[in-house]
């Protein structure tokens, strides 16, 4: 099976769990969007706006990283930036 | 399934019934008795003209209908924001649209400038136009299932 190498994680579920086991539904009542964008969210399968990201970490009262995490070495643009500029440098 | 993706199914059905419907009842009435029509710009405008319209009427119909059964059957109330993802997932469907609609009307013009018949080219605008609503709501089924 193919290995899906994550560019941003997020810590929802976890989060949720411990705001009382808030629902999917509670959440999306207070950051202003569906419960399926919510789903979404959570399964990875959708990247929130920043502005929503940092509802999200506002209703649960946390900062934004602890929310969301990013991992460079599997993001695509960053693997061409950093070519780019290790091809610019041995230049 | 989600609420968005009743709503496509529903739609697509919804425009397969119009357009089937609608060229049935031109041919029959119109197209059977008298070929020529087919050369007639008029009559191509005034189907066209009539068609947008009973299109929307039938569409907003067919929704209301399905709102009402959605409620009954499942209990579930309609949902009251589009969000985001909503937005992003719509302008994404539009674009796939828009290129093929483009894509037909580059055909339409081409059989006109291959010295083809006006009514192939009507006929090329009407197919465009359908198939482009088809690749959008079944685009947004496919998003709404992937995440966006």
């Amino acid at each position: 099976m193919k290995e899906e190498k994550i560019m941003i994680s997020n810590n929802i579920r976890r989060l949720r769990f411990f705001a009382n086991e808030m629902t999917q539904q509670e959440l999306a009542d207070k950051t202003g969007v569906t419960r399926q964008t919510i789903v979404a969210i959570e399964n990875g399968k959708y990247f929130p706006s920043l502005e929503l990201a940092f509802r999200i970490a506002y209703t649960f009262s946390v900062q934004l990283s602890d929310v969301f995490a990013y991992f460079p070495e599997n993001d695509p643009v960053h693997k061409k930036v950093i070519a780019k500029q290790s091809k610019k440098e041995k230049q | 399934m989600g609420h968005h993706e009743k709503q496509s199914i529903v739609s697509i059905i919804g425009s397969v019934l119009v357009i089937g419907f609608y060229s049935l009842y031109v041919y029959r009435n119109y197209i059977q008795a008298d070929m020529e029509l087919l050369n007639d710009f008029q009559f191509w405008g005034k189907s066209f003209l009539y068609l947008i319209p009973v299109a929307i009427v039938v569409q907003i119909v067919i929704q209301i209908l399905f709102a009402i059964a959605n409620r009954i059957i499942t209990q579930e109330d309609l949902p009251d924001i589009t969000d985001e993802r909503d937005k992003l997932i719509e302008l994404k469907c539009i674009r796939i649209s828009h290129w093929i609609f483009i894509l037909g009307f580059m055909l339409a013009m081409g059989s006109l400038a291959a010295g083809m018949k006006p009514y192939v080219m009507f006929l090329t605008l009407i197919s465009s136009g359908f198939l482009a609503t088809l690749a959008s709501e079944i685009a947004k089924i496919i998003y709404y299932r992937m995440g966006a």
